[in-house]
């Protein structure tokens, strides 16, 4: 199954929830993975791959197309659901997630050869230094094409993120959209709990960017979001998304012993009925 | 034998700088990235002649590094210019994910390498980086020996596929190495045939060999003396043959004896023709403060310890 590009948020409905199907699925069958944000991400993710970014399944190669880096490399599934639904590569190569020979690596692995896979990512803090430079480079080119920068809230503890921060207000890259997943909970618990990162927004917008804050589950609010910082200001841009680790299968909602773990078959089976349950 | 002449005397960081502006003229693609020290690294010439090609990125390296990557994915060839120390040991994990992983198109350019940086003392003069970036697959590791070397090289390195660490330094030192020498990466470059023992040197101690290789000839020993400027991938098939020939060596560079171009040498002949082998390195030390001229003889790399290292290894052979 392939969705196309869409606006309506009926359509982006149908396909986050797909993406939620397949994140079950492949982390079922790998075994180990990261279940909970990979299933928080999904609206965010069914939002931007079809509605906001400008890419060609058959082109991924496309000079002008716009880049996503997923910084929080742990959460690949969401990503890798996203690329097959869009028609990257076969929704079945899902199933090879994290296995030996797989171009699906544990965390994205851009020597394997995977089409629409921007960069190698999973080390916490170096994200969105990537998309400064990528967004820097397309600047320095005159080109139009857009970065995207998938940020984790607890990675939001690493100092570089902070640097490339900075960076990105002082080289005035308003073709550079971040997008905080909020949800609030990190390995060893909540991010209040581990290391608070309140007042983020102010932190964000005292570092020159501009800040705007919304339900990351809400995808008429995501559409209008996601789209880049306008001009004069060429101020780089931040969606802090707050979202619900686990969100759509309500037994595991908020429970950050989730982010880590994959489910069983047996438990990936209740979680399939939960999700259709929630979907109808 | 053959006697090499002083060209004249400048540092090696000079002949990056000149290097990274003549690149940037052939090639549009090439970019470069400081972290505050541009006039250190020489940089102000490229910033100046391409100012919307340069970079400033101020007292962040993990950023530079990364965002030097994602400049690279966008189809960019950027060379970052920091300190050997903050272009290696601060920024491993950087280099490691978003360079060396994915084979990225990066140069990291690393001036004030070594002992020989001198004065600022240990916390700066890192004797590690080559063994760091050796470890990386897939990572280029070129130290250069002089002015003409270290331009040649910064130029070469822009075509070649891949991640590349260049290591150069502070002082000024002499040239002798002519400006029109091409430079191959990855193949030893003969300087002086010779047939008792091989001298493979690196960096800033390749002039020390060469004069290191004028007393041994006065004492009758006839040193073969080879640059590997390239450490890795290494020439080990210029290292084989020679030292069929000599039966001896002795490796002579500004790094720990751990990690370096000797542990590279050593490995080479471990595994494909055991040879006697004496090794000039700092072993397993700090430095410290000091002129580099007062330290290379502290830390025993100079001439007479060379001298020394090859009348012991010529004695061992069997």
């Amino acid at each position: 199954m392939i969705f196309h590009k869409c606006d309506r948020t009926e359509e982006l409905k149908v396909i986050a929830a797909e993406i939620r199907r397949q994140v079950i699925l492949s982390l079922a069958e790998a075994g180990s993975g990261h279940l909970g944000g990979s299933l928080d991400l999904a609206d965010i993710f069914a939002v931007l791959w079809f509605h906001t970014l400008q890419h060609d399944p058959h082109n991924p190669h496309w000079e002008e197309r716009d880049r996503l880096i997923l910084s929080i490399g742990h959460v690949a599934p969401v990503l890798y659901a996203s690329l097959a639904l869009s028609g990257y590569f076969p929704v079945e190569e899902l199933a090879t997630l994290r296995k030996l020979g797989s171009r699906l690596q544990g965390h994205p692995g851009k020597d394997h050869g995977l089409p629409g896979l921007e960069a190698s990512t999973g080390s916490l803090g170096q994200g969105l230094s990537l998309s400064v430079g990528l967004a820097l480079g397309a600047k320095i080119s005159h080109k139009e094409c857009k970065t995207f920068c998938i940020l984790g809230d607890g990675e939001l503890q690493e100092g570089s993120v902070w640097e490339a921060a900075m960076s990105a207000a002082h080289h005035q890259l308003g073709n550079l959209v971040a997008v905080v997943d909020r949800n609030g909970v990190q390995i060893d618990g909540t991010t209040s709990h581990v290391m608070k990162l309140e007042p983020l927004a102010d932190k964000w917008k005292a570092f020159g960017w501009q800040v705007v804050e919304c339900d990351g589950h809400d995808h008429q609010a995501l559409m209008e979001a996601l789209c880049p910082a306008r001009e004069p200001h060429q101020q780089p841009k931040v969606i802090i998304a707050r979202t619900v680790m686990g969100k759509g299968v309500a037994s595991i909602e908020g429970d950050y012993r989730w982010h880590g773990r994959a489910p069983s078959k047996e438990e990936a089976e209740k979680f399939l009925e939960e999700l259709q349950h929630v979907s109808q | 034998m053959r006697e090499y002449q002083i060209l004249g005397h400048a540092d090696t960081r000079s002949g990056f700088g000149e290097g990274l502006l003549a690149v940037g003229k052939q090639n549009p693609d090439v970019v470069a990235l400081s972290a505050d020290l541009t006039d250190s690294l020489k940089m102000d010439a490229f910033a100046k002649a391409f100012p919307d090609r340069f970079i400033q990125v101020g007292i962040a390296e993990a950023n530079m590094m990364s965002m030097a990557a994602g400049l690279a994915i966008g189809g960019k060839i950027p060379y970052t210019g920091t300190f050997a120390n903050f272009s290696t040991g601060r920024v491993y994990d950087q280099i490691r994910q978003c360079i060396a992983y994915s084979g990225k198109q990066v140069k990291i350019c690393a001036s004030h390498a070594g002992l020989t940086l001198g004065e600022d003392g240990a916390t700066h003069q890192i004797l590690e980086d080559i063994g760091l970036m050796k470890m990386l697959p897939g990572m280029t590791v070129i130290n250069t020996c002089d002015f003409n070397q270290t331009k040649a090289a910064t130029i070469a390195i822009a075509s070649h596929a891949g991640p590349v660490y260049l290591r150069f330094g502070r002082p000024k030192v002499p040239i002798f190495i002519a400006p029109d020498m091409p430079f191959v990466i990855g193949k030893g470059l003969m300087l002086q045939e010779g047939n008792d023992v091989t001298i493979f040197a690196t960096g800033h101690l390749v002039w020390k060999a060469l004069q290191a290789g004028v007393i041994l000839a006065q004492k009758g020993i006839s040193a073969e003396i080879i640059n590997i400027h390239t450490i890795k991938p290494l020439d080990e098939e210029c290292v084989i043959r020679s030292v069929q020939k000599t039966g001896c060596v002795v490796t002579a560079e500004e790094h720990q004896r751990n990690g370096g171009l000797g542990d590279s040498i050593a490995q080479c002949l471990a595994l494909h023709h055991p040879t006697p082998i004496e090794m000039i390195a700092v072993n397993d030390q700090f430095g410290e403060s000091g002129k580099p001229e007062e330290l290379l003889v502290k830390y025993h790399l100079n001439t007479p310890d060379i001298v020394a290292a090859a009348e012991r290894v010529v004695g061992r052979k069997i």
